[in-house]
């Protein structure tokens, strides 16, 4: 650690603020944390949220408040939950994919373009022979699906895409 | 333009039309959780429940821009006003049908299908219009909405579709509720009385367009489905925009705001 310079120490620090309600994925992975800013001993994080709604977002405010603040050389953190860049499914990282199959999601498709149909993996078999059950979910960022191949139940990120 | 050099005319519009959007997501979002748990599936339970968290959502982020603009803090905002300090258009607030979610919802499905899909096609063409918005805060909050927006769009579609082009009843109903909301839809596609300094202020296109946009896409819809179009929606129960409500816009307040106002210094 003694090498890090503060930034590295803040965003090695976010790597253990995890989302709530996908407890193997951090924000960094998720692609939420836009800017650390380090003035002094002084420390704002810009945060994206995933959708707009989403019940987590005090928790996480806490949680990144809580394991900034741990570093020595900071006293104070400030966490600003901004709106552009817009948060789209494809910041989450490869990493942050992985992550998000141990947890039986499958990660959204890649290059996606909205309107278009999509091809999902079951994060258990791998296979694509899956059934969308419903494109809403536990929590505003998930669908339900069915693998027909391994008879499991599973959850995917849905894709949020820029409509521009 | 922004904050510190708006005229105070343009920040009165900015402030009308912020409240017309926040209110009618607010409004139907509360009057769909009422739904919650008596939807026609379990799919159905969490399809609609998670439409209405993103759209109370959408409603909390209006109400953070009026924050911002010193309108009170967003809670106060969503709790303490008065009824004719509602913004939302009446049909948006109007109950789900007989019963309260207590005792003997005799909730119309129907209903909430054409209300939800009427006002998704109106929403998403709002949305649209507010991305050329002059007011950068609330263009970059339609461009975030239009992504979740775009899931609520096509789950009310697919419902209004199938439905009415279903069986004799399913088609007589959504017939009836089609009728029933048109009487009031028409309070959802105006900008109200402030609607000249809006359009002037360059926040979204004039009214006229925006109902023209959503009438078009209503023909061809009702088109598709074998429906006569019935001409523009009326405005029958008066202009929510104007502060104008029904003693439902009350029930629901004060349902809505009960814990709050017990103890305006909860977590929430």
């Amino acid at each position: 650690m003694a090498t890090m310079t503060l930034q590295e120490k803040i965003l090695f620090k976010l790597q253990d603020v995890k989302d709530p309600e996908i407890a193997s994925i951090s924000i960094v992975d998720l692609g939420m944390v836009h800017e650390v800013k380090v003035d002094g001993s002084r420390v704002t994080v810009s945060v994206l949220p995933t959708f707009v709604g989403c019940p987590a977002l005090h928790i996480i405010e806490r949680d990144i408040e809580n394991a900034i603040i741990s570093i020595d050389e900071v006293e104070d953190v400030k966490v600003d939950f901004v709106y552009t860049p817009q948060w789209t499914s494809d910041r989450i990282s490869p990493e942050g994919r992985e992550r998000l199959k141990e947890f039986g999601i499958a990660p959204p498709p890649l290059d996606h373009v909205m309107g278009e149909p999509w091809s999902i993996e079951c994060p258990y078999c791998g296979s694509p022979y899956v059934t969308m059950e419903n494109i809403f979910g536990p929590t505003a960022c998930r669908c339900i699906l069915y693998c027909k191949s391994c008879k499991n139940p599973f959850e995917a990120m849905k894709p949020v895409l820029n409509l521009d | 333009m922004n904050k510190e050099t708006m005229k105070p005319e343009e920040r009165q519009a900015l402030v009308e039309l912020l409240y017309q959007l926040a209110d009618d997501d607010f409004i139907l979002s509360f009057r769909g959780s009422e739904w919650l748990g008596l939807a026609p599936h379990i799919e159905e339970d969490v399809a609609f429940s998670s439409i209405n968290q993103d759209m109370m959502g959408h409603a909390s982020m209006y109400f953070r821009l009026l924050e911002e603009l010193g309108e009170g803090d967003s809670d106060s905002i969503a709790h303490l006003r008065k009824p004719e300090q509602f913004r939302n258009a009446i049909i948006l607030e109007e109950v789900n049908g007989p019963g309260t979610y207590l005792e003997k919802p005799d909730y119309d499905w129907a209903f909430a299908v054409v209300r939800n899909y009427f006002y998704a096609v109106a929403k998403q063409i709002r949305l649209e219009s507010l991305r050329i918005c002059s007011y950068e805060p609330l263009r970059e909050a339609a461009k975030k909405i239009l992504m979740e927006q775009y899931y609520h769009l096509m789950h009310w579609e697919l419902w209004f579709k199938q439905l009415v082009t279903s069986t004799d009843e399913a088609k007589k109903r959504m017939t009836d509720a089609i009728q029933k909301v048109w009487k009031d839809f028409g309070g959802v596609l105006t900008l109200g009385p402030y609607y000249a300094d809006i359009v002037k202020a360059n926040l979204i296109e004039d009214e006229a367009l925006l109902k023209k946009r959503w009438m078009n896409k209503m023909e061809a819809v009702f088109k598709e489905v074998g429906l006569d179009f019935p001409g523009a929606p009326r405005m029958e129960r008066g202009n929510g925009r104007k502060g104008e409500h029904t003693s439902d816009l009350e029930g629901a307040l004060s349902t809505l705001s009960e814990v709050y106002r017990a103890n305006p210094a909860a977590g929430w």
